[in-house]
């Protein structure tokens, strides 16, 4: 078993050791501080802490008006509730580019027995649409400390889509992060496995499982779904001539969406999409939801091989 | 400067509000577009707000210790940039370019506006910034207040609860809201459409001092906002008694008049209005 990391305990030490380099960074939590693991920077911070109650409407309005001093807001609340604050979002944060770090915890699939209304499979596609919104998804532990670094150092709205549950490490601590710039994890010639967040280090296992059939899959991982990293997903789909895109997300709108829009304008390739089908999900085990869903890594290489075998043979 | 250099007579203040309602009236008229009867009901408390109380520099609008200004019911934005280029932030004529296209005046507020401190217009939304800048004041140990107006039809929205209750939390003695009280939403009257009422009751129950005024007497809005000024500990609020439409015959008091534009005859009949009152 590889190594794992919940993303919200990266999220929290992460908080941490940026307010000790950052002194206008500052954080508001919707009464999720505990779960979401921001409680560490109350403990560590709690000057530059504010608990606003259940009210995320309130708490972008706040984020929005505090980063116009200067200060740089994360906002703390679960990726379902991140929705509920759309408009404020859209009206004080993304429209006049304020700098304000939306975070959206406990999304896709992971929050496993909360049930469907918990459950956030539409975050990356709502987030995208905003123009000036960075929309940011780290597949492990590692990413999210280097993603939320970037996010400091750039000037701007950004959405940070994180998992609750431990998840496996693909990174090791040379990994160098930058947003718009999605990363080559493996090289192949026969199908691109595209995917992002908590996905990705599944369809690097898919690449595993297909190599043992003598399937040789390209893994681009795309953590920033905006801006997308065109050249790249070009590039690959250049390489393989098939595309397969893997999201633990609804596959209207979010990586798949995106894929489609770029290779349809920039390469038209055959492409599949592994995600949530367009349905609501239920309240079940994580790996029982992961495999009635259609998610898991032997998803992927299955949409793999019958991608190649409708299109090769 | 931050001062004015001479201060206003409660007289002359009345005579920009007067000159605020005649842009306003041009500016909806010209551009066949915009919000009369809110902007009209607002004229003596901004014309108070930005040529008495608030501590700004129109040379210098991102002064950081200037005081700060939310217009939450952002649809009153003639009147509110026609208060700004009297102020000096921008030149007048750039009032002729409201709602044209590539204009600096967006048909909402929009910080990339010179003297707009937040973006509103999707209703409710203006105390909450407010909150945070008034927090951030605290927070960078600076000693300027915040000014947010609200809509009395506005406060039917969740999220200025949320607010409410939060700012009195926070004890914000920095924070004003200033409620103009017309009584007029867009589709009806409020007390037919939603009921508001007991607004004072409802501040006090969410913590926050509470006084109220008549939000067309200059001398009376000065006069309470300086009591405020020494209210500590907790958050204050101006219910400003106003008449939607007010300067205007036939806007006033009537909700038609909400987000309508003047026909000629109408602009005229309510130019000559202008010009002779008071």
């Amino acid at each position: 078993m590889p190594e794992q990391i919940a993303m919200r305990e990266a999220f929290g030490q992460t908080l941490v050791a940026l307010g000790k380099r950052v002194p206008d960074l500052v954080v508001l939590d919707a009464d999720v501080a505990p779960s979401t693991r921001a409680v560490l920077f109350a403990q560590a911070f709690p000057e530059r802490f504010f608990q606003v109650g259940i009210a995320e409407q309130n708490m972008i309005g706040m984020a929005a008006g505090l980063s116009t001093l200067g200060f740089i807001p994360f906002t703390s609340t679960f990726a379902c509730f991140a929705k509920r604050d759309l408009d404020q979002i859209r009206i004080t944060v993304a429209q006049p580019k304020n700098n304000v770090k939306v975070t959206g915890h406990y999304s896709g699939l992971l929050a496993g027995k909360t049930g469907k209304t918990h459950l956030s499979i539409q975050d990356l596609a709502i987030m995208r649409t905003m123009p000036n919104m960075t929309v940011i998804a780290p597949a492990d532990g590692v990413e999210v400390e280097k993603a939320m670094e970037a996010m400091v150092a750039v000037h701007g709205p950004a959405y940070l889509r994180l998992a609750r549950d431990p998840s496996p490490v693909i990174f090791d601590a040379s990994y160098r992060f930058e947003i718009g710039r999605a990363v080559t994890l493996r090289d192949g010639s026969d199908v691109a496995l595209i995917s992002t967040g908590i996905q990705t280090p599944r369809a690097v296992e898919a690449a595993g499982l297909l190599q043992a059939e003598g399937i040789n899959a390209l893994v681009l991982h795309v953590p920033t779904l905006k801006p997308l990293d065109v050249d790249a997903i070009v590039a690959a789909a250049e390489r393989t001539g098939l595309v397969v895109t893997a999201e633990e997300h609804s596959i209207l709108g979010g990586l798949g969406g995106a894929v489609a829009e770029v290779l349809s304008e920039h390469r038209p390739t055959p492409m599949a999409r592994v995600g949530v089908r367009d349905v609501y999900a239920e309240s079940a085990p994580n790996d029982a939801l992961l495999e009635k869903y259609g998610v898991t890594a032997r998803h992927v290489a299955q949409a793999a091989r019958s991608h190649l075998a409708k299109w090769r043979r | 400067m931050a001062e004015m250099e001479e201060m206003l007579t409660v007289a002359e203040i009345q005579e920009v509000a007067d000159r605020l309602r005649r842009r306003t009236l041009d500016m909806v008229w010209r551009a066949q577009a915009g919000h009369p009867g809110g902007s009209f009901s607002l004229a003596e408390i901004l014309a108070c707000l930005y040529f008495r109380v608030l501590r700004i520099d129109p040379s210098r609008p991102d002064w950081p210790d200037r005081d700060r200004f939310v217009l939450s019911k952002g649809h009153a934005a003639p009147i509110y940039y026609a208060t700004l280029a009297e102020r000096g932030y921008f030149p007048p004529e750039a009032l002729d370019t409201y709602d044209e296209l590539n204009s600096i005046l967006q048909g909402h507020p929009d910080m990339h506006t010179p003297g707009v401190d937040m973006s509103s217009g999707s209703l409710g939304q203006g105390l909450s910034p407010g909150i945070g800048m008034a927090l951030g004041a605290r927070l960078r140990g600076k000693e300027f207040r915040v000014y947010v107006v609200l809509g009395d039809g506005e406060i039917q929205e969740g999220q200025v609860w949320e607010a409410a209750m939060a700012a009195s939390a926070y004890r914000l003695d920095n924070l004003v809201a200033i409620v103009d009280w017309n009584k007029i939403q867009l589709s009806d009257f409020i007390e037919k459409a939603m009921p508001v009422d007991p607004l004072p009751d409802k501040w006090r129950a969410f913590g926050w001092h509470v006084r109220e005024c008549d939000g067309h007497d200059v001398a009376a809005i000065l006069h309470a906002l300086e009591e405020l000024r020494q209210v500590r500990g907790r958050p204050t609020v101006l219910l400003a008694h106003t008449v939607k439409g007010k300067g205007v015959s036939f806007m006033e008091n009537n909700p038609a008049w909400h987000a309508k534009a003047p026909n000629e005859q109408e602009y005229l009949q309510a130019r000559t209005e202008l010009a002779v009152r008071r």
